[in-house]
């Protein structure tokens, strides 16, 4: 298990080519990298500033990826989410897991995805042509965070 | 008592402090007790940590409710609905 809260940005081939690396086992990987976006909500997003709970965040994603090795079947994960200032093209955040089945790796990739945007300490701030402001939590992110506990 | 309390993102921005260590009456509580103390001193912690406001908390880097029982030494964070990934 890796898992990086960082200000630089990261490399998802490598991180996919390390997730297989040497391990015969692994006959799949899925992957997920997030993006930032140049529009959200109607307006043009300039900057995008990620604030967190230093003392809580790598906790927060560590009990994510347990409680996903738990439901699923898998042989490593990777969580790299990054903080700071970012702009729009830059990766944020990347989930990579690997398993011997692809359904193991294609679910708890999005399960690890739905559960880091609800739980996971991080704080997100952009910079629009009328000022910047915080992003709003969506109920559409609590929801499919949800449906993993129907 | 005394609780260290933490604020991010737009509640930080808006109390002008990222942090604070409160002095609370007793040896244990629960996280409603720290939320009403701050309440108390008006404006803008009345409106923005009322209990219709959305706001999440931890104790101890763990998600927390405002039924959690908080100790001394213990740190609370009070923060928005997290917006990360």
């Amino acid at each position: 298990m890796k898992i990086l809260v960082q200000e630089s940005d990261f490399d998802p081939g490598a991180e996919i080519a390390a997730l297989h690396a040497g391990q015969p086992r692994v006959g799949a990987v899925a992957s997920f990298v997030g993006l930032v976006r140049d529009l959200n909500e109607g307006d043009s997003v300039a900057t995008l500033t990620l604030e967190h709970y230093p003392a809580m965040t790598e906790k927060s994603l560590r009990e994510i990826v347990d409680e996903a090795m738990g439901r699923w079947s898998l042989l490593d994960v990777t969580v790299i989410h990054r903080v700071g200032r970012l702009l729009p093209l830059d990766r944020i955040v990347y989930v990579g897991v690997s398993s011997m089945h692809r359904g193991d790796a294609f679910a708890a990739c999005e399960f690890i995805m739905d559960y880091l945007k609800t739980r996971a300490p991080f704080w997100k701030k952009e910079g629009t042509p009328a000022g910047e402001r915080w992003v709003e939590a969506r109920g559409a992110d609590d929801a499919a965070a949800e449906r993993w506990n129907k | 008592m005394k609780v260290k309390v933490l604020y991010f993102a737009k509640l930080r921005e808006l109390f002008g402090i990222d942090g604070e260590v409160i002095e609370m009456p007793g040896e244990r509580t629960c996280a409603a007790a720290v939320i009403d103390l701050l309440r108390t001193r008006g404006e803008p912690w009345s409106t923005e940590l009322g209990l219709d406001s959305g706001n999440r908390m931890a104790v101890n880097q763990t998600l927390a409710g405002i039924v959690t029982p908080v100790q001394d030494g213990d740190e609370i964070a009070i923060f928005p609905p997290v917006t990360g990934g």
